[in-house]
């Protein structure tokens, strides 16, 4: 009687070993060396761009530290969590792409709405002053 | 002495004998009924010998049917001491125009609509949401149980745990006032526990959720019968994936605010505070994030009953399977860019309001979709209106309007008028009692001859079925007529005479709700009484269309003796018209994962930590943090969770189902 | 009962034009048990997307909030980038070392993978050590999560990421003890594959951190 691998992930496997359930996706050293190299690149400019002041203006360094973070992102991705479209029939990358499309929705819209709320609702620095003026 | 008295701080934080409220007589009362109901339960249960059975087969059990069953168990527990709070509410607001006070100061008043709106969502809505879809996906797709058993088995209890602690706040200490978000300006207070009961109940309750949302997410996407590709699935499948990908995808959203939350009372960090950079609308908006999904979530599955009832009953194919499909996957995805028409009014302008306000209009669209679809199922159908039909003819009534509000509601300018009014709790009442609530009845009386093996009372369903109907427009048809001159929400006494008619009417509405309520617990008692007569011999009592119908009723623990192959939509549907035979030899042994009472375990610990941390009882706090993890790391230890059924004992049953069905043949 | 099937399935036939022809048998059962593939890989990648929203809702407030100094100190005034960097240096060498390991494991070699594991466990102690004497001189600075909002939604973001290394180190040392007694079995394959990814994703979420929070912060 053979035994089988059961949905429960904590069973046992019998006499078979199914190999293609558990190997996962498949780790090479060049794969590993070649992500490395890359992120230490991605992360050194950046720290650099930074602390040599090479960048001052705000919205220059969310644009560009932004770029370097999302490529250094993926490479992560694609080197270390070895996310492809093949890896468990695609829903690694289904979800992912979900769930990027909900993070951007809530971060986005989280500060486009209160940017907007700030805007309207907050209390002006420069008015209390006429609120200690006398009424008679 | 003063190290004395700091031990005891350490042991009991700021939980005194002050916390019992003696002098809340309706609490009181409350107290000695629960204490004589629940002596009565451990009675019956040591009278008939439970206790084991209890334990081992229910409480250990990592079975998604049983699982489920103490899901709906919970809801409809839960529903009870929800709807004694809604009746409460009404009686206070119709009592008060005689003396301008009623009964409910507004202390009390406040802790009964935060209870009401927290118990209905969280622990009955989503307990019994969840509960149906674990006993219904597994067996839909041809599977023996969910992808992780165990989790399974341990969401449960966790969202038990949530539960307890809300039913503990009644008899220590108080609940919040809050609001079922606990939006802060509704006076939360920074001294009292009621907030912090609150935040723990659904922060405990939120775990199991978030990893139940995992879990038949795995299960749907991997362990489909073969032949069952995504498009052949049955439609309550489908609606249970997008449900489960709503959740995972907007509960932790809930967990991080309510956690920013915590930090504020137990850190003083500045978050939502008023001073120091902190700022209370960033509150708002994130716990809409969660919220505007989360009622998506409850939703879907009701969206999904219908068209499995709709299909059945009118002896048809449900109509437009694929627009179906392509209309849940469509208010998935919208439901996350709605989130600000829930506050329209705070103030963030013409641009961003217009933009959510159309983002609102366009959802309702898909929805309409469905409607017809269903509505084009049944044109032309041979269609039997069993019980199940009627509540889901009275949702498409019902709910239509429900969505219709919504829609009004959607354009900012009216949202100005409206919100927060007696119209808004109109509103979503409209659409959760006429979609959730009557999809949950509905999917009662369909499938607990499945779950049960005998069929539910048909009588006291439709007396059931007619008190919800009636009650429902009884209670909240005036609700919009007080919104639209003017009444707001969360008030325990209204001063405009003008509004004395309504209320009344109202009140007389809720009554009528509690007669439903009433005939459905007659109904139970009495199909068990008759459930000899009410036998569910074949499996199959509806002529159904979909894989549970396959099975015996009550389904044995290992499903189906045979894994099914599936060639059509309405596997079992196609099944039946090739003339297919069931199998009663060549059982193989059935692998299958062992119960355990880790789960229950845990959870309790759980519960512990949470009361400890709302009375800042430190000591135990940390003691049972650290249990949970221990235990936990113990637990994965454990490397032996599973077994094999013989083939003896699947052929034993299996034989057993033969000899009844040719006995009733 | 065979009659009202056979009512049924002609009926059926009508109504469905286009379905199988002739009512042929089918065979509708496994023989054998099927091989169910296993979902815990793809589970726990689905618990990561669920925790990578969590992080979004504290980038989202620390976005909102991360400039709410309360006239207290800023980023600027508070953040020393030569530690970050380091800090960096180490949690990025531990997904490495952690690599090294899933190489070993994936020849079969126990110790190797066991020497890989501890390896990244001292870095990510290193890097636990490093933030927490950061947090410590910023509260003896007076820099505390109570001081601005600004502070709260940092030391809560970056004190999150922390925790998770935190629950990530005592996994690392469980499932190694777990190795060492069962050796490399299917299950603990599974184990090293989840904590794997979960290693790897801190890592993912350390690089919104030290761009947005660390970086941005001093401009």
């Amino acid at each position: 009687m053979s035994a089988h691998d059961i949905h429960a992930g904590h069973a046992h496997d019998g006499h078979d070993d199914h190999h293609h359930d558990d190997a996962g996706p498949h780790s090479t050293f060049s794969g590993y060396m070649t992500g490395f190299v890359l992120s230490i690149i991605l992360t050194a400019i950046p720290f650099w761009l930074i602390m040599a002041k090479v960048i001052e203006g705000r919205s220059t360094a969310v644009l560009v530290l932004g770029a370097f973070a999302i490529v250094q992102i993926l490479v992560h991705m694609y080197y270390f969590l070895h996310m492809n479209s093949k890896v468990e029939a695609g829903w690694t990358l289904l979800s992912t792409i979900f769930t990027v499309i909900f993070v951007v929705i809530a971060l986005s819209g989280t500060l486009w709405v209160m940017f907007h709320m700030n805007a309207n609702m907050m209390p002006h620095h420069d008015e209390p002053a006429a609120i200690s003026a006398p009424q008679s | 002495m003063s190290e004395q008295f700091d031990a005891a701080r350490l042991i009991f934080g700021r939980l005194s004998w002050e916390s019992i409220p003696l002098h809340e007589p309706i609490l009181l009362a409350t107290f000695a009924g629960v204490i004589l109901g629940g002596l009565a339960v451990l009675a019956l249960l040591t009278r008939f010998k439970l206790w084991g059975p209890l334990w081992r087969d229910w409480i250990c059990s990592i079975d998604h049917k049983k699982i489920g069953i103490m899901y709906m168990i919970l809801g409809i527990v839960m529903l009870l001491r929800g709807f004694a709070d809604a009746l409460m509410m009404r009686a206070q607001q119709a009592m008060a125009t005689v003396d301008g006070l009623g009964f409910l100061p507004p202390h009390h008043y406040d802790q009964i609509f935060t209870a009401h709106g927290t118990i209905m969502i969280f622990f009955v809505a989503m307990a019994l949401v969840t509960g149906l879809m674990n006993y219904i996906v597994p067996l839909q797709i041809g599977a023996r149980d969910v992808a992780f058993p165990f989790l399974n088995n341990f969401s449960f209890w966790m969202t038990t745990a949530g539960a307890i602690l809300v039913m503990v706040s009644l008899f220590i200490g108080e609940f919040s006032t809050s609001g079922w978000l606990a939006l802060s300006n509704l006076g939360h207070n920074p001294e009292g526990v009621g907030l912090d009961y609150y935040i723990w109940s659904l922060q405990i309750a939120g775990v199991g959720t978030t990893l139940s949302g995992i879990n038949l997410l795995v299960t749907i996407i991997k362990m489909r019968a073969p032949g069952m590709t995504l498009m052949k699935m049955p439609i309550f499948v489908w609606t249970s994936l997008c449900t489960n990908a709503l959740i995972v995808a907007s509960f932790p959203v809930l967990t991080a605010t309510l956690l920013l939350l915590s930090l504020d009372r137990y850190l003083g960090t500045h978050f939502f505070t008023n001073d120091m950079g902190g700022n209370a609308m960033l509150y708002v908006n994130l716990i809409w994030i969660w919220g505007h999904p989360e009622v998506y979530i409850l939703i879907l599955p009701a969206f999904g009953i219908f068209s499995e009832i709709t299909a059945t009953f009118s002896r048809k194919r449900l109509f437009g399977y694929t627009s179906m499909v392509y209309a849940t996957v469509a208010i998935t995805i919208l439901s996350y860019l709605v989130w600000l028409h829930h506050f329209f009014t705070m103030g963030s302008g013409a641009s961003v309001n217009s933009f959510f306000g159309i983002t609102t209009m366009i959802i309702s669209i898909p929805t309409g979709a469905k409607i017809f679809n269903w509505l084009f199922t049944m044109y032309k159908g041979r269609i039997r209106f069993t019980v199940p039909m009627m509540w889901t003819v009275g949702f498409m009534a019902t709910f239509a309007v429900g969505g219709m509000t919504g829609v009004l509601l959607a354009v900012p300018p009216a949202d100005f008028v409206l919100h927060n009014s007696l119209f808004l709790i109109a509103h979503f009442h409209n659409v959760i009692i006429g979609g959730v609530v009557f999809g949950l009845f509905a999917a009662i009386n369909y499938w607990f001859p499945k779950a049960f093996g005998f069929m539910l009372d048909e009588f006291w369903g439709k007396v059931s079925f007619w008190c919800w109907l009636v009650g429902f427009w009884v209670t909240f048809t005036p609700l919009y007529v007080l919104g639209l001159m003017g009444a707001t929400r969360r008030v325990n006494v209204f001063e405009d005479a003008s509004y004395n008619v309504w209320l009344y009417i109202s009140f007389v509405g809720v009554l009528i709700v509690a007669a439903g309520i009433a005939a459905f617990l007659v109904q139970l008692w009495v199909s068990f009484r008759n459930r000899a007569a009410l036998r569910d011999v074949t499996g199959d009592p509806w002529d159904g269309r979909t894989l549970e119908w396959s099975t015996a009723s009550p389904t044995p623990d290992y499903n189906f003796a045979m894994t099914p192959k599936v060639y059509e939509i309405d596997a079992w549907w196609d099944m039946k018209k090739h003339g297919y035979k069931r199998p009663v030899a060549g059982f193989k042994a059935l692998h299958m994962p062992k119960n355990t009472g880790a789960g229950f375990v845990i959870a309790m610990v759980a519960t512990l930590f949470g009361f400890a941390m709302i009375w800042h009882m430190w000591l135990v706090a940390a003691v049972s943090f650290a249990a949970v993890v221990l235990i936990s790391i113990i637990h994965t230890f454990n490397y032996k969770r599973d077994f094999y059924i013989p083939a003896s004992e699947v052929a034993a049953t299996e034989d057993a189902r033969t000899e009844l069905l040719a006995r009733n043949v | 009962m065979p009659a009202l099937n056979c009512l049924l399935a002609m009926s059926e036939l009508r109504m469905n034009a286009g379905a199988a022809g002739a009512i042929e048998p089918r065979d509708y059962h496994l023989a054998e048990e099927p091989h169910v593939a296993n979902g815990t890989a793809l589970g726990f990648w689905l618990y990561l997307m669920s925790d990578c929203l969590i992080f979004a809702a504290l980038f989202a407030t620390y976005g909102v909030l991360g400039r709410s100094y309360a006239a207290g100190p800023t980023g600027a005034d508070l953040f020393d980038l030569p530690l970050v960097a380091m800090n960096t240096a180490f949690l990025l060498l531990s997904s490495i070392t952690f690599g090294f390991a899933m190489l070993k494991k994936q020849q079969g070699k126990v110790s190797a993978t066991l020497g890989w594991l501890a390896i990244t466990g001292v870095l990510g102690l290193c890097f636990l050590g490093l933030e927490l004497y950061e947090f410590s001189h910023l509260l003896h600075e007076g820099a505390g999560p109570g001081r601005s909002a600004f502070l709260s939604s940092f030391f809560t973001l970056v004190g999150t990421h922390g925790l998770h290394v935190t629950f990530g180190l005592i996994w690392l040392i469980v499932l190694m003890l777990q190795i060492n007694k069962h050796g490399l079995t299917p299950e603990n394959n599974r184990r090293l594959m989840c904590l794997s990814m979960f290693w790897h994703f801190l890592d993912v979420v350390w690089i919104g951190v030290f761009t947005f929070v660390y970086l941005m912060g001093v401009l």
